[in-house]
């Protein structure tokens, strides 16, 4: 048993696996793994770091920037703070280590986990616990905030017009889920 | 739901993403050790507690993380501004005539 084990890498269970749920007008299903990095830079030194990360850092507040090729995102959070994630589970931390420039960054990857809101009924399910105000004028496709979920805090994006990812911390992923799937009934 | 303007997300959000965090505009002394006991008492533990007019600080905890500052009126829940830490004190005058004026008025 001791040699299997040593062999074997350790296998990761996905905190949501095997859960789904699909209504009417939305669905609502676990997202798949990615890397993420919580990002601390100050204004002089987001050229740098935006090159090494091959990302343009969003400047303006409750927005976000894709690279130009590849499933990478920086989210803005705060005027400091950005959330990156890499669907190809790049990594970041060496990608970030390549800035000259001062900043922090730190592997947060298994931290979150994302639920993906789907659907024509997705902005109505998500305003059952969200407190924005998430009509297309005012949190418009590539929008994103820090914000709270029911009694949980979630980082939302807008990825699509009837398409929001929600990241939330590992440990609170069952209360985000449950919410929105109960919330996908009254949809 | 109050909605508070958050100075560096630039738009008002609901309560839910703030929390208080205690009165502004008070300077922590550069000499702490050398204060006497009644002064670090004053800076410490007291506060204006003021019926109307208060200046205070709030954090934008579950959005932008920010600490700013805001002008509240105490009686009746109101936000007259907010401005970013670090921030120059509105002149108290310049809400007088909205503030609550002591009076209670039924
Ligand atoms: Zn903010």
């Amino acid at each position: 048993m001791a040699d299997a084990a040593s062999k074997e890498p350790a296998v990761r269970r996905e905190r949501l696996a095997g859960l789904s749920t699909t209504r009417e007008h939305v669905s609502v299903t676990p997202g798949p793994p990615a890397a993420r990095l919580a990002l601390r830079a100050g204004e002089d030194a987001l050229n740098s770091v935006s090159r090494a990360l091959g990302v343009s850092v969003p400047r303006k507040p409750k927005t976000s920037a894709r690279a130009k090729s590849g499933g990478r995102v920086a989210l803005w959070l705060g005027p400091d703070e950005w959330l990156v994630i890499d669907d190809d589970g790049a990594d970041l931390p060496a990608a970030a280590g390549r800035a000259k420039a001062l900043h922090s960054a730190v592997d947060v990857s298994h931290r979150n986990v994302a639920i993906l809101v789907a659907g024509e009924g997705a902005e109505a399910c998500l305003a059952a616990g969200c407190p924005q105000d998430l009509s297309l004028a005012a949190f418009p496709v590539g929008a994103c905030s820090r914000t709270v979920l029911g009694k949980v805090e979630i980082v939302l994006w807008r990825t699509g017009e009837q398409t929001f990812h929600v990241e939330v911390w590992r440990s609170f992923a069952e209360y985000a889920y449950a919410f929105l799937a109960e919330a996908a009934r009254d949809v | 739901m109050l909605l508070i303007h958050c100075p560096y997300c630039e738009e008002e959000r609901a309560e839910l993403e703030f929390r208080h965090a205690g009165e502004a505009h008070v300077a922590r002394p550069a000499e702490i050790s050398a204060e006497s006991d009644e002064a670090f008492e004053g800076y410490f533990f007291i506060r204006t507690n003021p019926r109307g007019i208060a200046y205070e600080r709030w954090r934008h905890i579950h959005g932008c993380g920010r600490f700013f500052n805001a002008v509240r009126d105490t009686v009746s829940d109101r936000f007259f501004t907010t401005y970013k830490a670090g921030g120059k004190k509105p002149d108290a005058a310049k809400f007088a005539g909205a503030a609550t004026d002591g009076k209670d008025k039924g």
